[in-house]
């Protein structure tokens, strides 16, 4: 199916899930979040959280900042 | 004396002037912000040359963030993390980025800041207020990133907000502080901690903010895109504390003219 992860039109799997995501574009990160149309998706709901068409996802991690 | 018995005596002077900010105590009165560092190795040299214990950080995506080794290094450093909502410019967008900090780094403690143009970033006070009405009611300790009106510094310390954070001058600008009078009502306003955060230039613009009574200060640019970081940290180290005991010390008042420090009486007839 066809979502927007953090600005780019993305082909996702008919049955990925936020915590699927996460692995494939933040694998590496520790310390990451993510919004799913506007709203945070707390860790715990990351596996259960299955994505649908269009849905629009932020996925973030820690930068240097002051 | 030799560097490490330098710093082993103002390790002693902190140690006995702590810091009580959001129910945490702290030995360091500065505070520093990790944006701006040449490098990795550049940003942890300065880090354990400030002595500071609470170090800022930010959340991008994914492919634009910082590599795990920063990460890493601050977790080296013993560090307190505290994520800010830089970048935001409405209450809404400052929540969210609250919240979703709140996820990634496990604390509910949040530098708010929220701004109002993109030339000045300075603060958008309207917006500020509401992000932290609301983030205090969700539970959040607030140091809320804010201009040096002593009025709004009140507002939102009557909000709940755990610290006000005035600026000096515009972040990065290395001006000082441009409105020394204006700092000094606004830390007798409030009765929360006051950290003076951003425009800092040099180790003289720490020690004024001390000078005129705010609790912390909060710097990155003037230590991050110094000459030397690793020297310029040590220089606000000790200027941070040079600004706290002049405070404490209770200086002379400003005299229009002078009083002379020597004895008129016994002057001879030459």
């Amino acid at each position: 199916m066809k979502v927007t992860v953090n600005g780019a039109p993305t082909d996702v799997g008919d049955d990925a899930t936020v915590a699927t995501l996460v692995a494939a574009r933040a694998g590496g990160h520790d310390r990451v979040a993510v919004a799913r149309n506007g709203d945070v998706v707390p860790r715990s709901s990351w596996a259960g959280t299955r994505l649908t068409p269009g849905d629009h996802l932020e996925v973030l991690a820690p930068t240097a900042g002051g | 004396m030799s560097v490490p018995e330098v710093v082993s005596a103002l390790h002693h002077e902190e140690s006995a002037d702590p810091l009580l900010l959001g129910g945490e105590t702290f030995t360091s009165r500065l505070l520093l912000g990790t944006g701006g560092a040449p490098s990795l190795e550049s940003l942890e040299r300065a880090i354990r040359a400030s002595g500071t214990q609470l170090v800022t950080v930010a959340l991008r995506r994914v492919e634009a963030s910082s590599s795990g080794a920063m990460l890493e290094v601050l977790d080296r450093c013993g560090v307190r993390l505290l994520p800010n909502t830089a970048g935001c410019r409405t209450a809404r967008e400052a929540v969210l980025t609250a919240r979703l900090a709140r996820e990634a780094f496990d604390t509910a403690w949040v530098k708010l800041e929220v701004i109002g143009d993109e030339h000045t970033l300075l603060p958008d006070p309207i917006e500020l207020f509401d992000a932290a009405e609301q983030l205090v009611a969700e539970g959040f300790t607030v140091l809320a990133y804010t201009s040096d009106d002593p009025v709004l510094g009140r507002r939102l310390a009557d909000a709940g907000c755990a610290a006000v954070m005035p600026l000096g001058s515009p972040i990065g600008s290395g001006l000082g502080i441009r409105n020394p009078h204006n700092i000094a009502l606004l830390r007798d306003a409030v009765s929360v901690p006051v950290v003076l955060d951003a425009g800092i230039g040099t180790a003289s613009d720490a020690a004024l903010a001390m000078e005129l009574g705010c609790d912390a200060v909060l710097l990155a640019s003037a230590v991050t895109r110094a000459r030397d970081p690793e020297r310029m940290a040590l220089a606000m180290r000790h200027g941070v504390e040079a600004g706290r005991l002049a405070r404490g010390a209770g200086r002379i008042p400003r005299r229009w003219h002078a009083e002379a420090s020597t004895q008129m009486s016994g002057l001879p007839e030459l």
